[in-house]
């Protein structure tokens, strides 16, 4: 037996099971995680149940419920006795967080209730489910729609009332979202460009009247442009204000919702498997396609998701050129010795700072120094008012530049070091110089090896968050870096990202139960971002793999 | 080296013996035209002396061979015709090396033009991570030609030359790494043609080939000497027979002795040639 054990342990087969388990138990825990995240941050957009349904309180009173059940968990009945509630016999119970919205009527979206005192759970078929810009969703039996105050519709007709009725509301407010955002915005951003290039004169002594009255002459035309705009805007906000809906809530109340104020209505209980998916795909959409509402809470992500790509876009023209150009120095050029000895060690050590120092870094020297100076030297018609003296989109991508820039150098320079000496050879023998050597033979063949740093450079970078909340991140960003004014790439703003994204609706947000289901969604959505950056990277090295083969023999 | 390339060639000792007893002034015939000449060549590796007091001279449109046992310096004094020794750091040279009289390692030559006017190819095929057809044309756009007709003509005439046009005209746009080895080491003697070089180095081309390439290569050798100087470094004596005009035989860095290949492999007049063709070591 025990020369069986020994033999058995002399095969090498313990190693094979021991590294095999390493493997699995590594991609159980991958995938572990990515699980848990779909789940719970997919789960998010189905519409659920709403039930109606007698409670009875700690005290004795009987009241109506409506609400959908967020989530189910188990608390000992001691716990509920101290609360106040009469429990005899039980040990645990089974207690739910209901979503019973309306945050307007009852000042709380969320109430927990306990299993067993929950009676007469009914799901009608009429119950109505508003989303609405402004304080969640509401629950509640639909009673009327109304025109300009006056109802034009009352029980089962004014169901399809209101659907059209919506649509023309919503198809309005979009209407509305574009002048203020594309035209009025325009004429903003023109207005401001206005005012800086007088001030910009006036800085510079410049006495002659005439290109003072040119501003004021495109400013006066502007301006015109701007009251027409506003004119349009005021007919529309006419009329989206003139239909409203009137709900009867739980507690019997009657409340008008505006319809402007509606994002969509929904029976979710006559909803069957098929029109609950058409929601949940609509629902989706909206996440990736649309601006956040609410404090983040609601609505879309997608200034977050076109922050992140675009900043990671930045910070990929910044970084492969420098560390390409480190990577060439220190491998071909630098004369080995102690010096780059000591340069490599410091390089390969910065990958370890950690990234915060780095964002301390970059508020200091980019955006305060840097951004500092060049707003003093070129843009002090703005002053005090900072442009690149602020954490912006640029000092964010030069920050990250900066922290991934290790990983960049060391990958290339791995790649020069495997191009074989024979072939460098062979250019220089045909009467090449170095330097057309490694730029027709040495850099394409090692442009994988970049490719594979700049891949891990981006997801690091993707899912940094720390550095960025000193250098350009916020909550909320009005306006995207990337917009259809000259000069269209608006370096200095700020932006969103999804990491911090994710940080703030979890731990910032004012509605931390609505939001954590959120806060999943974006994390899943974040991974995607990361992962679809890296296919595409790695499908351009596949494809440089291919054609710089090297000489494998 | 497989039976049937041996046999083509007569074995070293039945080569006639009249010419034995010919007075040997200098290692080459007084007429012949001389394109490479090396004078008092030392050369030290850091502080070891890898050449000791060379004297050679290499006469135009002939093949010249360098023989002698591994770590003997053939192959360093071969890659100082085109000064590719410069790459190597703590190399130190002393000694004149002239191409056409003129002084190769003079401030005023230019290492890339000596580099287009002495090609060389490698031990290893080293094609270019390219199509065959950029392969040949690499040195082309290196010295700045444009014109694409005329790099289409210029590479077809250096395919043809080392004798691979006909095996690749028809995927001149292939990876040059898809062909055989043989081919490859041919695509990179056509590259190297392609400048129009003076001279051409050959440091062991065959030594990584399959005999039926290695014959090939060799027949190639022999066309290529009506219009360039070859020199050629094999460890293989059979080959420096079969090609070579003359042979220099170097021992432990030092030219042991160079002459007509006939005459050294018949009648080598030092002992340690005669040692080493009779393969008594090596």
């Amino acid at each position: 037996m025990r020369q069986h054990t020994v033999k058995w342990l002399k095969s090498g087969d313990p190693w094979i099971w021991l590294n095999a388990g390493a493997v699995s138990i590594s991609l159980i825990m991958v995938l572990g995680l990515l699980l848990l995240i779909l789940v719970r941050g997919m789960g998010y957009f189905w519409p659920s149940d709403v039930l109606d349904a007698k409670y009875r309180q700690a005290n004795g009173e009987v009241i109506r419920l409506i609400g959908e059940i967020d989530s189910k968990e188990i608390i000992p009945a001691a716990n509920a006795r101290d609360n106040g509630y009469d429990i005899k016999g039980e040990e645990e119970l089974v207690r739910y967080l209901m979503k019973v919205g309306n945050r307007d009527v009852y000042g709380n979206d969320f109430k927990l209730v306990l299993k067993i005192f929950l009676t007469d759970i009914t799901y009608p078929e009429d119950l109505i489910a508003v989303e609405r810009r402004e304080w969640g969703n509401a629950y509640g039996y639909l009673k009327a729609v109304k025109e300009n105050g006056k109802v034009v519709a009352e029980g089962k007709a004014a169901q399809q009332e209101l659907a059209a009725r919506i649509e023309r509301a919503v198809v309005l407010f979009k209407q509305i979202r574009d002048i203020q955002k594309h035209d009025i915005g325009a004429i903003n951003y023109q207005l401001e460009r206005l005012r800086l290039k007088k001030r910009r004169l006036e800085l510079d002594g410049v006495k002659d009247p005439a290109p003072y009255a040119a501003i004021e002459k495109q400013r006066q035309a502007i301006q015109k442009e701007y009251e027409q705009h506003r004119k349009q805007m005021a007919v529309l906000s006419e009329r989206i204000r003139r239909d409203s809906m009137q709900i009867e809530t739980m507690t019997g109340q009657m409340v008008e919702i505006p319809l402007q104020k509606v994002v969509r209505a929904y029976y979710p209980n006559a909803m069957g498997v098929w029109g609950k998916l058409g929601f949940y795909v609509s629902k989706l959409w909206e996440f990736v396609s649309d601006e956040p509402r609410e404090a983040n809470t609601e609505g879309g992500i997608f200034p977050a998701i076109f922050g992140t790509v675009l900043m990671v876009m930045i910070m990929s023209v910044i970084v492969t050129p420098l560390g390409v150009v480190a990577a060439v120095y220190l491998r071909e050029y630098a004369k080995q010795g102690l010096v780059i000895r000591l340069i490599r060690i410091a390089v390969n050590n910065l990958a370890g700072v950690p990234s915060i120092v780095y964002g301390v870094f970059g508020l200091g020297f980019f955006v305060y120094f840097l951004g500092g100076n060049i707003d003093a030297l070129f843009f002090p018609e703005a002053q005090p008012a900072p442009t690149f003296g602020t954490p912006g989109i640029l000092w964010s991508s030069l920050t990250l530049a900066l922290l991934t820039l290790p990983v960049v150098i060391v990958a290339t320079e791995e790649g020069l070091a495997r191009i074989p000496r024979a072939v460098r050879e062979g250019s220089l023998a045909l009467g090449a110089s170095k330097l057309e050597t490694l730029w027709r033979i040495v850099l394409p063949m090692a442009s994988p090896a970049m490719m594979t740093g700049l891949i891990l450079a981006v997801a690091r970078a993707a899912g940094e968050v720390a550095p960025l909340m000193l250098v350009g991140v916020v909550k909320m960003a009005p306006t995207l870096p990337l917009d259809g004014n000259f000069p269209y790439l608006h370096v200095e703003r700020k932006f969103m990202h999804l990491g911090f994204h994710i940080y703030d609706v979890g731990f910032q947000s004012p509605n931390v139960e609505a939001a954590r289901p959120l806060v999943y969604a974006t994390s899943l959505l974040l991974i995607l971002v990361i992962v679809v950056l890296n296919l595409a990277a790695i499908h351009i090295r596949n494809n440089l793999r291919e054609k710089y083969r090297s000489l494998e023999h | 080296m497989t039976e049937a390339t041996e046999q083509k060639v007569p074995l070293t000792h039945a080569i006639n013996i009249e010419e034995l007893g010919r007075p040997e002034t200098s290692a080459v015939e007084d007429d012949a035209d001389i394109a490479l000449k090396v004078t008092d060549l030392n050369l030290y590796y850091a502080e070891k002396q890898a050449l000791k007091n060379i004297n050679l001279e290499i006469p135009r449109k002939r093949v010249t061979a360098f023989i002698g046992p591994s770590g003997c310096g053939k192959s360093t004094l071969l890659r100082c015709f085109n000064r590719m020794n410069d790459l190597v750091d703590n190399v130190r040279i002393e000694g004149l090396i002239t191409l056409d009289g003129e002084d190769i390692h003079n401030k005023s030559i230019n290492v890339a033009e000596l580099r287009r006017r002495v090609g060389m190819v490698f031990q290893k095929p080293n094609p270019f991570p390219k199509s065959i057809y950029e392969n040949v044309a690499y040195g082309l756009r290196i010295l700045g030609v444009k014109d694409k007709r005329q790099i289409d003509e210029r590479v077809e005439n250096a395919l043809r030359g080392a004798a691979l046009w006909d095996e690749v005209k028809d995927r001149l746009q292939d990876n040059a790494l898809g062909l055989s080895g043989g081919q490859q080491q041919r695509l990179v003697i056509a590259r190297a043609i392609a400048v129009e070089p003076e001279v051409l180095l050959l440091d062991e081309p065959a030594s990584a080939l399959d005999p039926l390439s290695t014959l090939k290569i060799e027949e190639l050798i022999y066309e290529l000497k009506d219009k360039y100087t070859i020199v050629i470094v094999t460890h293989n004596m059979q080959q420096a027979a079969r090609v070579s005009d003359y042979t220099a035989f170097l021992y432990m860095g030092e030219l042991v002795e160079h002459g007509d290949t006939k005459t050294l492999f018949t009648n080598p007049r030092r002992k340690e040639t005669e040692d080493y063709i009779t393969g008594r070591y090596g």
